[in-house]
């Protein structure tokens, strides 16, 4: 019993010490987070205004119906999208990924050698047998 | 920054991101579930903040808020289904799946209490970009190109997905 | 501390506040900036862009508001504010009521990053312009909340479009940066304005500034990107079901989104603040406004280009035209770096 405690204890002081000495770059992301509250406070504030200014009237009739240029909406709205979206979306994330690996090396890449530079040209190199095989099978044509 | 307001920070973003995990699993409309998705996710970049990871965090923004979130809600869009309203529906098997997560999680938090946990020796890296360059090109190049061929196979397995697509139609 | 030549910070620490205080104090002190910033460019742009386009197509544009119809937004923003606020009965309530405020935290997070001038800039992060991308890559979540939840045709087909859009697009926006990156070796947005001392990048890296300029346009969904909205088919797309304020909020997002797609521009090819004689604020301001007149004449003379042209020019020219990009700054640097070994 004795022994997880004096675990519990020294795990605490671990983060502690941890986080006491993890600074400078936090107190950036101070900035970041006031920026991010103050953006929901702006926008709560700025609809709030509106509320208070605007007139109140019920949603009757035909106010609230859907808008589509006065004529009525026909059939459900949430029904099924093509294919062609999700199959973009997903080449897109899997070149996302990619910018992930490009974004450290190219940082580094002034102070590495010609062989991280043939590293990465084999990175890429294997991406675009994906795009050029994506292209032959005419995924990238909108239909 | 002063380590007791780091640990309430701490607490607020788990709070959050279990919350909006918990919301994912409950809502009764996958649409409701795959937004809560993006705020599990970027709850999960604030922690990577607050561990000064922010290459990492801001890759968790970039991959996942803002990439295979849209992917899922593409994939929803495009799966065949009855009203959206009923479309993340409950099965029958509540006891079982309670027993597993129960018992997944006791595994976990045992595994946590006993590590031994350690802050890290010597000064902290300033330049986490670089670090994670250094280690891709250096020591890791071999996962570094599996990644490559793995995306490469994600790729080809999309198309060929969606050919079967159109000949179904 | 938050920022070694920081005007603000240096400033408050003259004060002796604890660190924490000091960085809390930076950050309301510039996101008031920031929102003064937003707020006035916004106002001002739209009556800009109107006066533009109306100069373009030979008309007078607005000019009975004020003198030369300068207050003409102003009055349409207090038209808005005091507009009545129609939730319709089919939406998804609470996603249609998050949306507006859902876009507009991306479109303030932005503006953290960007030097505005000689050491005014709110968080001098070390990813600097990945905090950039990875902020705005989430603006599609909130366009699709929007889309999704009106429960209209109009609304989810112009929200699907969108995020097909901007997804597509990101990654030569993306990747196009990557070159102004490898010639600087830091993602700091500081340290890219300061690399630019003598010359620009937009003259080491013209065909990136080309691809970024292309792809920034599809990512602010600006004409001829503009499929969006196409409001001769779809009205506005994920707005349409949206009134008043909300409305106000997505329109203000946008527009404060093609300011800080400006700015960035600037900061990475057209030498950010530096600039001799005049103060390093007033050179930012003007090269942004060039940057954004930029924009404006390429949306108002462009028509609207189809959906499959879209992602044919995104795909099949952009995206191999970037990755070529990157290739040949890298064999530059290289041969340069082996040309004249004592430089680096």
């Amino acid at each position: 019993m004795a022994n997880r405690i004096e675990r519990k204890s020294r795990l605490g002081e671990d983060l502690l010490i941890f986080w006491g000495r993890c600074s400078k770059i936090l107190y950036q992301y101070v900035v970041v987070a006031v920026f991010l509250l103050g953006a929901i406070g702006v926008a709560v504030a700025a609809l709030a205004a509106n509320w208070l200014v605007r007139p109140k009237r019920p949603v009757a009739g035909a106010k609230g119906e859907t808008y589509e240029c006065g004529l009525e909406t026909q059939g459900p709205t949430w029904v099924r999208f093509k294919v062609s979206y999700f199959l973009y979306a997903l080449i897109f994330l899997l070149f996302d990924v990619e910018t992930v690996f490009l974004y450290p090396w190219a940082v580094k890449f002034q102070v590495m050698g010609w062989f991280a530079f043939a590293e990465m040209i084999v990175f890429i190199g294997i991406l675009v047998l994906g795009l050029w095989y994506a292209w032959k099978e005419g995924a990238l044509e909108w239909k | 920054m002063e380590g007791g307001a780091s640990v309430a920070i701490f607490w607020l973003l788990a709070a959050l991101t279990v919350g909006a995990a918990v919301a994912v699993v409950m809502l009764p409309n996958i649409v409701h579930s795959a937004l809560y998705l993006v705020l599990t996710f970027i709850g999960v970049a604030g922690i990577y903040i607050l561990l000064e990871a922010e290459f990492l965090a801001a890759v968790q923004v970039l991959i996942y808020a803002g990439g295979v979130a849209v992917l899922l809600i593409f994939g929803v869009m495009l799966t065949r289904r009855g009203h959206i309203r009923q479309s993340n529906p409950f099965n029958s098997y509540h006891v079982a799946a309670g027993v597993v997560s129960l018992a997944l999680f006791i595994l976990v938090v045992l595994a946590l209490g006993r590590s031994p946990w350690h802050a890290f020796p010597g000064p902290w890296p300033e330049d986490t970009v670089g670090a994670v360059a250094e280690a891709f090109l250096g020591p890791y190049v071999l996962p570094f190109e599996v990644a490559a061929v793995l995306l490469l196979v994600g790729i080809v397995g999309a198309i060929l997905l969606a050919r079967e697509e159109k000949g179904e139609k | 501390m938050a920022g070694g030549g920081n005007v603000v910070a240096t400033w408050l620490n003259t004060w002796g506040f604890p660190p924490w205080l000091n960085s809390l104090l930076t950050g309301i002190i510039y996101l008031v900036g920031v929102l003064a910033f937003i707020f006035l460019n916004v106002i001002y742009l739209i009556y800009l862009e109107r006066k533009v386009s109306a100069y373009m197509q030979q008309r007078l544009g607005p000019n009975r508001v004020g003198p030369r119809g300068l207050l003409q937004s102003v009055a349409d923003a207090l038209k808005l504010l005091g507009k009545e606020d129609i939730v319709p009965r089919h939406v998804d309530k609470w996603v249609f009521l998050v949306a507006p405020i859902a876009i507009f935290i991306p479109a303030v997070l932005l503006y953290a990053v960007i030097p505005f001038g000689r050491g005014l800039i709110a968080a001098d992060l070390n990813i600097g312009v990945l905090y950039f991308l990875a902020v705005s890559s989430t603006t599609t979540i909130a366009i699709l909340m929007g889309g999704w939840a009106a429960n209209n045709k109009y609304a989810l087909l112009g929200a699907m479009r969108a995020v097909a859009q901007m997804v597509s697009y990101e990654i030569p926006l993306v990747f196009s940066i990557l070159g102004v990156v490898m010639l600087v070796g830091s993602l700091k947005t500081t340290d890219i304005v300061a690399a630019q001392e003598d010359v620009w990048f937009i003259f080491w890296q013209p065909v990136a500034f080309l691809i970024f300029f292309i792809a920034a346009n599809a990512e602010v969904n600006r004409g001829p990107f503009d499929l969006v909205e196409g409001e001769q088919e779809i009205i506005a797309g994920p707005y349409v079901e949206y009134t008043a304020m909300r409305y106000a909020l997505f329109f203000l997002s946008e527009y404060a989104n093609l300011v800080s797609v400006s700015a960035l521009a600037v900061t990475l090819f057209l030498g950010g603040w530096q600039g001799p004689w005049l103060p390093s604020w007033l050179w930012f301001i003007i090269k942004l406004y060039i940057m954004i007149l930029l924009f404006m004449w390429v949306r108002w003379t462009f028509p609207r280009i189809r959906i499959d042209h879209l992602l044919k020019l995104n795909w099949k020219f952009l995206l191999p035209l970037s990755l070529v990009n990157i290739l040949v700054t890298g064999v530059g640097i290289k041969v340069y770096q082996w040309l004249s070994p004592g430089r680096w």
